[in-house]
């Protein structure tokens, strides 16, 4: 009996093992389904092309320019003429053999890049030849190219993304790009679309043989939008011709929309610098840089003490509190005694009498400390009072805080309020004449580049601004227009006497050089105290040269702030520099040629040395 | 025409027949399907020398019904002569193939006699011991069986091709049954066990283990035998540590390293997913990637890919697994346990010793293939190339089966007919 059942027993013992043993390898086990799929399978992303940027007139600012990767796949590498082919990609032969070996020990099946962001100039003599090389392959790539070589402070750049990035955000992995400050940070998921997935399957020689199950799982791509900036790309250009071989920044702004006109920040770099293979070197030499600082975006991270173009803000709260009237008149003699034994100086004749219109145009410091501390002492019960109605007021020009434009860095600046001089002074040990200073825009306020741009288009604009931007459209049409009105708390006929104290600057004051004819600009010059620690002493260098304007007076079309560091005193750089950009951007070109030669090839690399000559050395000279 | 063979032929098993052959083709066209085929009819691609060698097995096995049973009794040792005759001709007219001298090319066409010679073999196994005289309980009957089988064995191992060589296991199932002793299948399976304990462990190890079981064996025995001698124990003892150690001997110093490594991948001593275990390895993610259903006909990454070595012969089983799932899977070993034991019940109702140990053979015979071959591909027993009946791609081994069914259909038929 046993013989017979022998052989039928084992077999259904053996069906019921294999079955057993199927069991687990195809329905308990889930991990060879991963591995069949990393064996055939190959998921291969489509990226879309990055979006182009254009300037407000549809100039192109940013395109992509093709480079090529050489590949190689060290296993289906047959043997070859090393020589041959380190003359054709241009590199030595011990290069490429230690490029070779790099590659095997990432990954015998992977592809490794041997030679990165070949130009197509060269690509066209490799792929020539390249077919003799089997397991080497030329993979395109795309890479941003300037056009223009201006704007690299709102443009920004795109670079690889590294761990951090890709921990941050799981949609990128290794090798692909993402942007870097500016633009190309802030609409980075316009620009960049949403790459698509392919799968294909491959064979165990990693050929691919066809798409996987008929492509049912592919993702397509999204595509990349095109932008279109508020910047006008010859403005722009403009301002950073005249800003050559200076420091500073210059904001311009459209009152009436809140868009960016320029940001040009000096000294700046040529964004071609940081595409391609150079990039990784040029950045380091860029962000090295500790003295001239040309990462930093001086038009919205400097924080200076405003000047006195601070003073028609100071003008504009008196007013509203009804401190003053434009009437008030206070005598001027070379300046005032403040408090006891403390004096003010102005360069306002001995005996001067200045009313609202005149303390503007005259810029006199008499004038506004008087009025400053009117408002402090009167405008609230108790000074503590005074002073955050004060601030209150200036907080509604966008002072004090981020504005929230679309680039991602900023300054909040800064606007003290009582609290700051209770914790500096004890609560009831200062007094109107302890701050007197922020009556002329020193003391402790700081504001940035953009934020005086900003206050001077809300003067232009009698009493609202609009957030300032710098998109102005998207390609598929889809971007909400910002027209927000954030309207100050200044009443809007306050504004028309300190505009027209602006305007005597420039017809007859401070800023005779702004003048053009024709056109009716309004500014405000500013001469900025500012200082340095060096070896540990606070040293005093010279002035920040600084200019406030809009024009036309009526329906203003331009607003912008100038900042030139230790250039002197406002109208010596700041002003004229202004007033070239208003004339060539209402009137499309500049008549005022020696006044452009003057300032084109005008220079502070001098100035700028002074304090690390290690020597002693003037200021205000 | 109620005597007609059509009524007494056992249809079920024609129809697993079918059933396998067509599982067989489906899945040699999957394997071997690449984007250029034109039809499969193209005799240059394998598909179509496959369906040829199919129609040509159809062909035969329906003569073969026709043929009176006598004919088989004598036409046996003649058949089993032929095989041997071209066993031997290989070493003159043979074509090498990746280091083994088995087939004769026919231009175009390519024939393994050691596939037909399983078939000689069965032939002249079930004639001899179908001999009034014949008792496999003789040393005399038992030696010129043990001659027969060794032939062929030989001749197959000289070629080299020792996954064919070791088919000829499949003898012991009908001689067992037969009556051959209970003492070698205990044999079997203490050798068998030894040796497993012998790879597993060191030398000194073994010693121990082995020591140990013998001293179990020692006292349990006692319990119910009270006058055990304790000499035959010791003796059989050293003689399992004279096994052992020719075993480890054998294994380090006869066998070539790829059949060393493909042992060890097999008792889990060595993971090698790149070199040996490749296709162990390729062919159970083939498989197991398959999950349930499977990925459907001529879906399988891991077969159009072309993962699994050999995947068109010897890992069939990966293409099935891959692109039918654990159902299709199931339904190929169920087909094959039901077929291996449908010959059985069948030969154990034949009263003629002669057709009974045929049929038996060619169950032993399937079954052995069956085992090794899917065990394989499931990566529990050691790499041995050889084909799955039916199934595997291979005129030679489609042929050869589809015959021995046949005849097995023929007797089985016929079982009445005595004389």
């Amino acid at each position: 009996m046993i013989r017979k059942l022998f052989l039928p027993v084992l077999t259904l013992l053996t069906a019921l093992i294999f079955i057993f043993r199927l069991l687990s390898l195809q329905l308990l086990n889930s991990s060879y389904k991963s591995l069949s799929d990393n064996n055939a399978v190959i998921e291969s992303e489509i990226f879309p092309e990055r979006g182009y940027i254009y300037d407000r007139n549809n100039k192109l600012l940013v395109s992509n320019q093709p480079v090529y990767d050489l590949m190689a796949i060290p296993e289906n590498i047959s043997q070859f003429d090393t020589l041959q082919l380190a003359k054709i990609i241009n590199i030595s032969k011990s290069d490429l053999k230690n490029k070779l070996s790099s590659a095997k020990q990432f990954s015998m099946k992977l592809p490794y890049v041997i030679v990165n962001q070949i130009s197509k100039e060269e690509n066209a003599i490799i792929q020539e030849k390249i077919w003799k090389f089997r397991g080497f392959y030329l993979q395109k790539k795309s890479l941003r190219e300037y056009p223009n070589t201006i704007g690299s402070n709102i443009l920004g750049y795109v670079s690889e993304v590294n761990s951090y990035d890709m921990r941050k955000d799981d949609y990128y992995s290794l090798g692909e790009l993402t942007g870097r400050q500016g633009i190309e940070r802030y609409y980075e998921e316009l620009l960049r679309g949403v790459k698509g997935k392919k799968y294909l399957q491959k064979d165990r020689f990693n050929r691919i043989i066809g798409s996987y199950e008929g492509g049912i799982y592919d993702v397509p791509s999204k595509g990349a939008l095109n932008l279109t900036l508020t910047i006008d790309l010859k403005l722009q250009q403009y301002g950073e011709k005249l800003l050559k071989n200076k420091r500073g920044g210059i904001v311009a702004i459209e009152p009436e929309t809140g868009e960016v006109l320029s940001l040009v920040s000096a000294p700046s770099y040529d964004p071609n610098l940081l595409v391609g293979r150079m990039r990784s070197k040029n950045y380091r030499i860029l962000a090295s840089d500790s003295i001239s600082k040309p990462l930093f975006d001086r038009g919205l991270q400097a924080q200076y003490a405003p000047g006195s173009p601070f003073k028609t803000l100071n003008a504009l709260i008196a007013l509203q509190e009804g401190v003053i009237n434009s009437n008030t008149t206070y005598r001027c003699n070379n300046g005032h005694f403040y408090a006891k034994g403390k004096f003010m100086e102005c360069h306002c004749k001995s005996g001067t009498n200045n009313n609202l219109f005149s303390g503007i145009f005259r810029s006199c410091n008499t004038y506004f400390a008087n009025i400053y501390r009117k408002i402090i002492d009167e405008s609230g019960n108790g000074v503590a009072e005074g002073i955050n109605i004060w601030r209150k007021h200036l907080l509604s020009f966008g002072l004090g805080n981020y504005l929230g434009y679309d680039l991602a860095v900023g300054k909040k600046g800064f606007i003290p309020d009582a609290s700051y001089y209770d914790y500096w002074y004890k609560e009831g040990g200062w007094k109107s004449a302890t701050i007197i200073s922020n009556a002329i825009g020193q003391g402790e306020i700081l504001t940035t580049p953009i934020q005086m741009a900003n206050f001077t288009a809300t003067i232009a604009n009698r009493g609202f601004y609009i957030k300032p931007h710098f998109l102005k459209s998207v390609s598929n049409g889809d971007f909400k227009k910002i027209n927000e009105k954030k309207i100050t708390s200044i009443d809007s006929i306050h504004f028309e006497t300190v505009i027209d104290g602006m305007h005597e600057v420039v017809e007859s004051g401070t800023a005779r050089v702004a003048r053009i004819p024709g056109i009716k600009v309004c500014g405000k010059t500013g001469t900025v105290e500012n200082f340095m620690k060096i070896d540990g002493v606070k040293t005093q260098l010279t002035d920040h040269s600084m200019f406030i304007a809009f024009a036309p007076k009526d329906n203003p079309k331009i607003a912008l702030a100038v900042f030139i560091e230790n250039g002197y005193w406002g109208a010596r750089w700041a002003a004229p520099i202004a007033s070239l950009l208003i004339e060539k951007y209402l009137n499309g070109e500049v008549k005022r040629k020696s006044l452009e030669k003057q300032m084109l090839n005008g220079t502070l690399l001098a100035e700028y040395e002074k304090p690390y000559s290690g020597k002693p050395f003037l200021i205000n000279e | 025409m109620s005597n007609s063979i059509i009524y007494r032929l056992d249809w079920s098993l024609i129809l697993i027949y079918l059933l396998l052959v067509t599982v067989g083709i489906v899945n040699v066209y999957s394997a071997t399907y690449n984007e250029s085929f034109n039809s499969i009819f193209d005799f240059s691609e394998l598909i179509g020398k496959q369906l040829l060698f199919l129609i040509i097995s159809i062909f035969f096995g329906v003569i073969i019904l026709g043929i009176n049973i006598k004919f088989f009794e004598h036409f046996a040792p003649i058949s089993y002569i032929i095989s041997i005759v071209l066993l031997v001709g290989l070493f003159v007219f043979g074509k090498t193939v990746s280091g083994a001298t088995s087939w004769y090319d026919l231009g175009g066409i390519s024939l393994q006699p050691a596939e037909f010679s399983k078939l000689g073999t069965a032939m002249m196994i079930a004639w001899y011991m179908g001999k009034f005289q014949s008792d496999i309980k003789t040393p005399r009957t038992l030696l010129k069986t043990t001659v027969y089988l060794l032939m062929p064995f030989i001749l197959i191992m000289l070629q080299p091709d020792p996954g064919s060589a070791l088919v000829y296991s499949a003898f012991f199932f009908p001689l067992f049954r037969e009556g051959l002793s209970f003492t070698f299948l205990l044999i079997f399976f203490c050798l068998l066990t030894l040796f497993v304990i012998s790879l597993s462990f060191e030398f000194i190890e073994t010693i121990g283990i082995i020591g140990i079981l013998f001293l179990i064996i020692y006292f349990i025995l006692k319990r119910f035998i009270s006058k055990i001698k304790i000499w035959p124990f010791i003796i059989t003892f050293l003689i399992s540590i004279g096994f052992s150690f020719s075993t480890d001997y054998i294994f380090n110093n006869f066998l070539e390293q790829r059949h060393r490594d493909r042992i060890n991948i097999v008792m889990g001593k060595k993971v090698d997913i790149r070199g040996v275990g490749y296709n162990i390895n390729q062919s159970k993610i083939a498989i197991g990637s398959g999950g349930l259903k499977g990925k459907g006909f001529l879906k399988g990454t891991q077969t159009k890919g072309d993962f699994v070595p050999e995947q068109q012969t010897d890992y069939i089983f990966s293409t099935v697994g891959e692109e039918w799932g654990f159902l299709g899977s199931i339904a190929v070993i169920m087909m094959f346990g039901f077929l291996i034991i449908r010959i059985l019940r069948r030969a154990e109702k034949q009263n003629n010793k002669f057709r009974r140990v045929f049929s038996y053979g060619v169950a032993g015979l399937i079954f052995i293939h069956f085992f090794v071959n899917i065990g394989m591909s499931l990566g529990i027993v050691p790499t041995i190339g050889i084909p799955l009946p039916f199934i595997s791609y291979g005129g030679s081994s489609l042929l050869a089966f589809s015959i021995m069914i046949f005849i097995h259909l023929n007797f089985d038929a016929n079982r009445l007919n005595e004389w």
